[in-house]
């Protein structure tokens, strides 16, 4: 009989769901099977038992081939690299466990780095508009028990979040909102028909990049001002009734995505869909909530917070902490041909990033810490393959509304593969060495 | 053959999330998000069949993807590529002082390239980056 490992938390996205059920072999060594997960989670878990999975680091040869090395001689290169170079960048940080971002963040602080999580490419414009405005916000437990209005702008939680409404924001049956998604009026803004709109009970087809202008007139049809006929490719009849509808509520919340944050307008889109909810504020109860892409995106944001005041494009090259997006992101100083070597751990810029910005990184000394193989390591000198957090080691993660959750140990990494908490310890204390310092 | 202008965003889907967990350098990831989601209008200005391979071009890159009918849509004038290397050959990496490149909202230049082949993952960014 197989054995089942329960309370399983899911380590691929920001709604962190912590009731997965895994079952495991009967010398508990093999996933057999994943229940309750989505079929993203679900393939995580059940992809990191792999026959071809890669267990030992290696390094790209002249010729382009793959030399494999020991955890050693990789902590050795990575160590030199860091230290040799005047300008590094320390970027991903996004796919790991809060601890290992800690040590990161020491490494960092030891050699001088740029700092940087994917929040670059994801909710980078959510934490600048945060910090212009503030945010009023509420966790995903609250949502379920009490949110009877809920909009999700620019975001396509049944793709990119699928458990997302089952278990927090429309179908959960809550202390007031009893009748689950009957409870609740759904509203989505998006430029597309997505599998989630198709779920909403008013779906605005705004056009695409218009979102600062429609969020603009729901303020002005709150207040109960006169509008143009059409804003964003929406009539003013249609805005008039969104804005009554969420007045209406008992508790608002808005879920945002990269709808807003990737298009023209960027943390401004942001700033007044804050607003927007400020001002519902004064009729009902609102609260507004990114969807936060990698599953410790977060945690990132926290750690980082904590120990040097900013939650993500760091430059630590003067010996403190410096924060200006535009200036200290990843994608700017590489495009500027600002770096000279680039360490990536928990993501993927050679798939996420613009394709001028990967081949900034691949003309560089990198290495890349990833169990999987990606186009970020493709492009790489060194390839060190760790353990899946989440699934072979535990550690904390934050979800998107910044509830820390333990994750769970549920197998064992194949043998001699290091975590990646061991592999950077492994690299600060050859920094520490290198500099002189131990 | 015509070529046709239209506004490219991307995203994720959930075909593109389970073929990234289950190795970017395998053809299912390339099958997932070598993809450009047309509406049918689309297919008809192009006029090819879907399921036709294209040519996509920005000011900033261009990709061979294969061109699908809408599986979100309908959206006019809007044209759909998962994200992933294929979507970032085109994209608009300016921030203008934000630090999040304009990943949304590129304009692209569509095309047919019946006889050009869809690069998996790894073979993309190879060929680009190195």
């Amino acid at each position: 009989m197989a054995k089942i490992v329960t309370d399983v938390v899911c380590p691929f996205c920001g709604t962190l769901c912590d009731d997965l059920e895994v079952a495991l072999s009967d010398d508990g060594k093999e996933i057999l099977e994943v229940y309750n997960a989505c079929a993203i989670g679900a393939t995580k878990f059940l992809h990191s038992q792999a026959s071809d999975r890669l267990t030992r680091p290696q390094k790209k040869q002249e010729d382009g081939s793959w030399k494999e090395v020991t955890y050693d001689e990789a902590a050795d290169y990575t160590a030199k690299m860091l230290v040799d170079a005047k300008k590094p960048l320390m970027y991903g940080w996004s796919s790991t466990s809060c601890s290992a971002q800690g040590v990161g963040a020491e490494i960092g602080e030891e050699v001088g780095a740029c700092m940087d999580n994917t929040a670059t490419v994801c909710h980078g414009s959510t934490l600048i508009a945060v910090q212009d405005v503030g945010v009023p916000s509420a966790t995903l437990g609250e949502i379920a028990n009490r949110a009877d209005r809920v909009v999700f702008w620019g975001c396509n939680p049944a793709h990119a979040h699928p458990r997302h409404m089952s278990r927090y924001s429309i179908f959960p049956r809550g202390f007031f909102t009893g009748k689950g998604s009957k409870s609740r009026q759904m509203i989505v803004v998006d430029p597309r028909n997505t599998d989630t709109a198709k779920m909403a009970d008013v779906h605005l087809q705004l056009e695409q990049g218009h979102d600062y202008e429609l969020l603009s007139a729901i303020r002005v049809a709150i207040r109960g001002e006169k509008l143009p006929d059409v804003v964003a490719g929406i009539s003013k009849e249609q805005i008039y009734e969104v804005a009554d509808t969420l007045k209406s509520g008992r508790f608002a919340v808005i879920f945002f995505g990269m709808g807003v944050t990737h298009s023209l307008g960027k943390n401004h889109n942001i700033d007044i869909a804050i607003s927007v909810t400020r001002d519902l504020n004064d009729y009902t109860k609102a609260a507004i909530v990114p969807m936060r892409g990698h599953y410790n995106v977060t945690g990132s944001g926290q750690v980082w917070g904590w120990q040097f005041g900013f939650p993500f494009c760091l430059d630590l090259t003067r010996g403190f902490a410096r924060y200006n997006p535009g200036d200290s992101s990843s994608n700017d100083l590489l495009v500027r041909d600002e770096l000279d070597a680039v360490f990536v751990l928990g993501s993927d810029p050679g798939a996420h990033f613009p394709v001028r910005s990967v081949k900034k990184i691949a003309q560089l000394p990198s290495v890349c810490i990833d169990p999987h193989i990606t186009p970020t390591s493709a492009v790489s000198k060194m390839h060190v393959p760790v353990a899946f957090v989440g699934v072979e080691v535990g550690g904390c993660a934050y979800r998107m509304d910044n509830v820390p959750i333990e994750t769970k140990k549920v197998v064992e990494p194949p043998e001699g593969m290091l975590t990646d908490e061991e592999f950077l310890q492994l690299v600060l204390n050859r920094v520490r060495e290198l500099k002189g310092a131990a | 053959m015509a070529a046709i202008q239209i506004n490219l965003i991307s995203g994720r889907t959930i075909q593109q999330g389970v073929a990234m967990e289950s190795g970017k350098e395998k053809p299912a990831y390339r099958d997932a998000c070598g993809i450009l989601e047309l509406d049918d209008a689309e297919f008809k200005r192009l006029g090819i069949f879907k399921n036709t391979n294209v040519r996509v071009s920005s000011e900033f890159g261009t990709v061979v993807v294969k061109a699908i009918g809408a599986t979100q849509g309908p959206h006019p004038g809007l044209g759909w590529i998962p994200m992933g290397p294929w979507a970032n050959a085109l994209v608009d990496p300016n921030t203008y002082s934000t630090g999040m490149p304009t990943f949304k909202g590129t304009p692209v230049t569509v095309d047919v390239a019946e006889n050009e082949t869809v690069l998996d993952a790894i073979a993309l960014i190879t060929e680009e980056c190195l």
